[in-house]
């Protein structure tokens, strides 16, 4: 476990061998020490006065997951369960003319088919695009799309049954890009009487005055980029299992990282009452947004479930979770921008069109993310925004980390390193000079409070010596930065209503431990240790007297889901009431029995005592129990919402958020010259985090940020070869291996958000965005050219290198064999 | 009913002990392991041998399970995730994997500790590259491997220090 000290204002939160940096700058492979600096407005409270908070501590369910002992989804197993299957269309584009499945269902083993006949209901995670049907009814929309279903004794029988079920398709045109789908003259995906192509969604906005902005301009700085679209690629493959009780209610496990929404939607399908509906979600295998809303298959297990009358479990395979998708929107983007000889942005003009794939999923919010967090991170007093989200016979796209702001981002960050170029400014400089302030609304109506911003530039310029190595590099060699801001949960549920976003439940047993219930889904991020941690501090208990009870719709008090790097700050908040609630009680009876004043009672190392004089305690057990006497139960509920800062316009309800969190990543790469391979030799990232509840947690996020930013800068890609996903397999679809991982310094700002829980912001997510436009960036330094598509491949890099003069640069050396 | 083949009779040693199962011939080590004796710490991404979920030991080498007939096991050692702790005591690759945060969704990490501990059997005093290379058979998308590498160094030196 990791160490700490305090070395003036940094805490050292891992004690490693320091980096070794070798003459030509660059580290050896070393490991590198984690920094934690403190930005902190309010020194009084200082992580020093924390027992568990800011402590770096194992997490909760750490000894489950290290020993196999946690049941996940498809570990689950009931008394006469079946096993289901999906038979998905082999068309991208096609009218159903008619589905037979009557000898699938004569195949011995076989207990029940189903088509999309059975279940006619129209759903979306997303109330305003209400799109998809649980199994093709009239129409597929992909190759991959589910048309039918069998459940059997076995999964092998089910399999094999999918092959009985004859389906008659009428072929249409596909249409397969930005480009076919704006077109008239193709077939619409859905019918939609108010459109001519196959857009989905329009957005247009405009905030300030555009055209004094621009007239106020010296220079306009115009560009073009793309981002190919990606996925998730969780390491669990989706799974489901639902049950009918003998009452006729119906219980659902599902890998999911949003339970409520899928209760909701639940219930909604199936038609009955959501109160005769449970849905647990179990440990997720990894969710990155890809489990973040109902899905065909749990859909279709609840309905088989109460059809047989028997357990159904279904789990899809790794093809299948490449079709099920969800992931990140190809994102074609224009910028224009007006600045003053300073750099100074005069106004702003970003355009996007994203690859919606088949469905809505939550596109028209990604949509309006492609443009809503462009003015978080600099100063724009001019902002307008036009985006255009449209269908196309691929498995949909819908919200990957970050969602929509990290193509933007490599976007906005590419380009401003042109301008830093092109006025002959420094990189990062201009970027300090540039930035939010904290305490500020950004022109489109974005409430700014902590912000760490301009320390992260500083550490993570200072750490990796970005000024010193971006002069000294020789070609090959290069070094980027890049900066972004990400939400600390959306403003608005995705459903209007007016309850809170987050509820808990904090219970005291007459043994001294405590529970907490709250239906967050843990997917690997550590919701359920945050939740440990705060309930910990506040009632001054040890981390493992705290039980953690999750993601049940029966047991815990709602919590949107995990997404939208919500969880930390609107859960951790209600845990925080929740705990408090608690907390008075306990203080009022220790009060009277130690004779001190309420305010002067202190709750650490499970002892209830008096600040002033410690020695006057009572054990949080006797204190506990001395309350539950007094008042009964010892329990009491919490609740968050987010403040309501919307401004008044269409479109409003996306952006906003209570706090956003900053980071700043330094790439530095060896460009292959003659390959145009790219290696990433290093990334410091400083995060701005609010407060680290637990650093070696904060660490793991960031670390697995920069991970999977480094896949997407340089290989991760959905490749569709005519109309099929080309690679839909963990081989072809490359991700980032132990071999490709560079040394990754970290370092965490604390600015202790007025607002989070003890301070806490966001990590999920955040890190993740400026690590492309990073090595983006860093590319462009070492080759003198730039790549404007990721991912940033060597084919790519050699043209860049060409359209540059680059060949004539590039040292042919003699093949191995000569 | 079932249009499977008839199941046989066999007995599999798996983690030190005998155990009498029937299965169908034709599944993998992976589905008899999960579905036939109950151990489900072994985990899947992919059965076609792409993401090193499903390591198992077999023989003191590691195996990937959903590539391997369970049949072909018969008359070897396997060992599972479940066999890793001896006596409620964690191996050290899982104690450090635990303290330091190298487990985030926990669904590589029975495969990485197979992994690892295969490695560190064959390699005692592994380098940081030995240990990446040991590895990289695993995907995982959560950690960026970082916490895992560190870990699996922590562990082999512990290992030594204690010989
Ligand atoms: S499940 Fe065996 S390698 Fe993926
Ligand atoms: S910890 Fe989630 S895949 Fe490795």
């Amino acid at each position: 476990m990791s160490d700490e000290r305090t070395v003036g204002d940094e805490r050292i939160v891992s004690t490693a061998t320091n980096p070794d940096i070798d003459a030509a700058g660059f580290t050896a492979d070393t490991k590198v020490d984690s920094i934690l600096i403190s930005a902190d407005p309010h020194p009084a409270t200082k992580p020093e006065g924390f027992s568990v908070v800011g402590k770096a501590l194992p997490k909760t369910d750490a000894w489950s997951k290290v020993t196999g002992a946690a049941l996940y989804a498809d570990d689950i197993v009931l008394p006469r369960m079946l096993h289901g299957k999906l038979l998905r269309s082999t068309q991208a584009h096609a009218r159903i003319k008619s589905v037979d499945a009557s000898r699938a269902f004569e195949l011995p083993g076989v207990v029940a088919v189903m088509t999309g006949a059975d279940l006619r209901v129209k759903y979306g995670i997303l109330p305003s695009s209400p799109d998809e049907e649980v199994l093709a009814c009239d129409k597929v929309r992909y190759v991959g799309d589910p048309v039918a279903a069998v459940v059997a004794d076995d999964e092998l029988t089910a399999e094999e049954a999918l092959e009985l079920i004859a389906v008659e398709y009428e072929p249409l045109p596909a249409v397969m890009s930005i480009d076919a789908a704006l077109r008239t003259d193709l077939p619409k995906l859905h019918d939609n009487p108010r459109r001519t192509n196959n857009v989905h969604k329009e957005v247009h906005l405009e905030f300030g005055d555009m055209d004094a902005g621009f007239a106020a301009a010296v220079k306009v700085f115009e560009d073009e980029f793309f981002f190919e679209g990606n996925t998730h690629a969780p390491m669990e493959q989706h799974s489901v299992v639902a049950s009918a009780g003998a009452d006729g209610k119906l219980t659902i496990w599902a890998s999911t990282q949003t339970p409520h929404y899928l209760h909701r939607i639940a219930a909604q399908v199936l038609q009955m009452p959501a109160s005769r509906i449970r849905v647990i979600a179990p440990p997720v295998g990894g969710g990155f947004g890809g489990k973040t809303e109902p899905f065909a298959h749990e859909l279709v297990a609840a309905f088989l479930a109460r059809k047989t009358g028997r357990p159904v479990k279904i789990t899809l395979t790794r093809e299948e979770v490449f079709f099920a998708h969800r992931g990140r929107h190809p994102v074609k983007m224009k910028i224009r921008t007006g600045v003053k000889s300073d750099g100074t942005i005069t106004a702003c003009h970003l355009q996007t069109w994203l690859d919606g794939g088949a469905y809505g999923s939550y596109g028209v919010a990604t949509t309006y993310y492609t443009g809503a967090l462009a003015t978080v991170t600099y100063k724009i007093p001019a902002y307008k925004f036009d985006g255009c989200r449209v269908f196309t016979n691929k498995p949909p796209c819908g919200p990957k980390r970050g969602h929509g702001t990290t193509q933007p981002r490599f976007a906005f960050e590419c380009h401003i390193d042109k301008i830093a170029d092109a006025l002959g400014l420094d990189a990062a400089e201009y970027r300090k000079r540039i930035s939010v302030d904290a305490n500020t609304t950004t022109v489109n109506g974005l409430r700014v409070t902590s912000c760490g911003l301009r320390e992260c530039l500083d550490a993570a310029e200072k750490r990796s010596r970005y000024a010193e190595k971006r002069k000294m590099l020789t070609k090959g060699k290069g070094i980027g930065i890049a900066a972004s801001a990400y939400l600390c949960g959306a403003g608005l549920a995705i459903y209007w209503n007016e309850m809170p976003h987050s509820g808990a439940i904090v219970k005291v047993d007459r043994g001294g431990g405590v529970t907490i219930y709250c239906g967050t889904s843990d997917c690997g991020q550590g919701s359920e240790s945050m939740l440990a941690a705060i309930v910990a501090e506040t009632l001054g208990v040890d981390v493992m007297d705290v039980s953690v009870c999750a993601s049940d719709t029966d047991l815990t008090p709602v919590d949107l889901g995990s997404y939208s790097s919500r969880v930390t700050f609107m859960a951790g908040n209600a845990a925080r009431q929740a705990a408090d609630g608690v907390r008075e009680k306990i203080a009022q009876v220790a009060s009277e029995k130690l004779d001190v004043p309420i305010a002067r009672i202190g709750f650490a190392r499970r002892r209830v005592f008096d600040v002033a004089d410690p020695a006057k305690s009572l054990s949080f057990l006797e204190a506990a129990q001395a309350a539950e006497a007094r008042f009964g139960t010892l329990a009491a509920p919490g609740s968050y919402a987010p403040p309501r800062h919307n401004p008044d316009f269409k479109g409003s309800g996306v952006g906003p958020s209570p706090a956003y969190s900053y980071s700043v990543c330094v790439a530095e790469v060896d460009v292959d010259l003659e390959t145009g391979e790219v290696l990433v030799e290093r990334i410091t990232l400083a995060h701005d985090v609010g407060r680290a509840i637990n650093p070696d947690s904060v660490e793991g996020q960031i670390e697995g940020g920069v991970y999977m930013g480094i896949g997407e800068a340089l290989m991760e890609e959905s490749a569709f070869r005519g109309i099929e996903h080309k690679i839909p397999n963990l081989l072809d679809y490359k991700t980032p291996t132990s071999l490709d991982m560079p040394p990754i310094e970290t370092i965490i700002i604390e600015t202790n958000d007025s607002e989070g829980p003890y301070g806490a912001k966001e990590a999920g997510q955040g890190p993740l965005n400026p690590v492309i436009p990073a090595i983006a960036n860093a590319v462009a330094h070492a080759i003198k050219g730039r790549v404007y598509a990721t991912p940033i491949t060597s084919d790519k890099v050699l043209r860049a290198l060409d359209a540059d003069g680059g060949a004539v640069l590039r040292v042919r050396r003699a093949p191995a064999h000569a | 009913m079932s249009i499977a083949p008839a199941k046989i009779l066999a007995s599999l040693s798996i983690n030190g002990s005998v155990v009498e199962c029937a299965f169908n011939p034709n599944k993998t080590l992976l589905e008899v392991l999960r579905e036939d004796v109950g151990l489900t710490g072994t985990k899947h991404g992919c059965e076609m041998g792409h993401c090193g979920a499903c390591t198992v030991i077999v023989d003191d080498l590691p195996v990937l399970s959903c590539l391997t007939l369970a049949v072909e096991s018969i008359g070897h050692e396997i060992r599972t995730i479940e066999g890793v702790a001896r006596d409620g005591v964690l191996h050290p690759v899982q104690r450090a994997l635990a303290e330091s945060g190298g487990a985030q969704c926990g669904y590589c990490t029975p495969g990485i500790i197979m992994s690892a501990v295969a490695l560190l059997e064959q390699n005692p005093a592994p380098t940081r590259e030995d240990v990446a290379q040991g590895l990289s058979g695993n995907l995982c998308r959560c950690t960026g491997y970082t916490k895992i590498i560190e870990a699996v160094e922590n562990a082999s030196a512990e290992l030594r220090s204690a010989r």
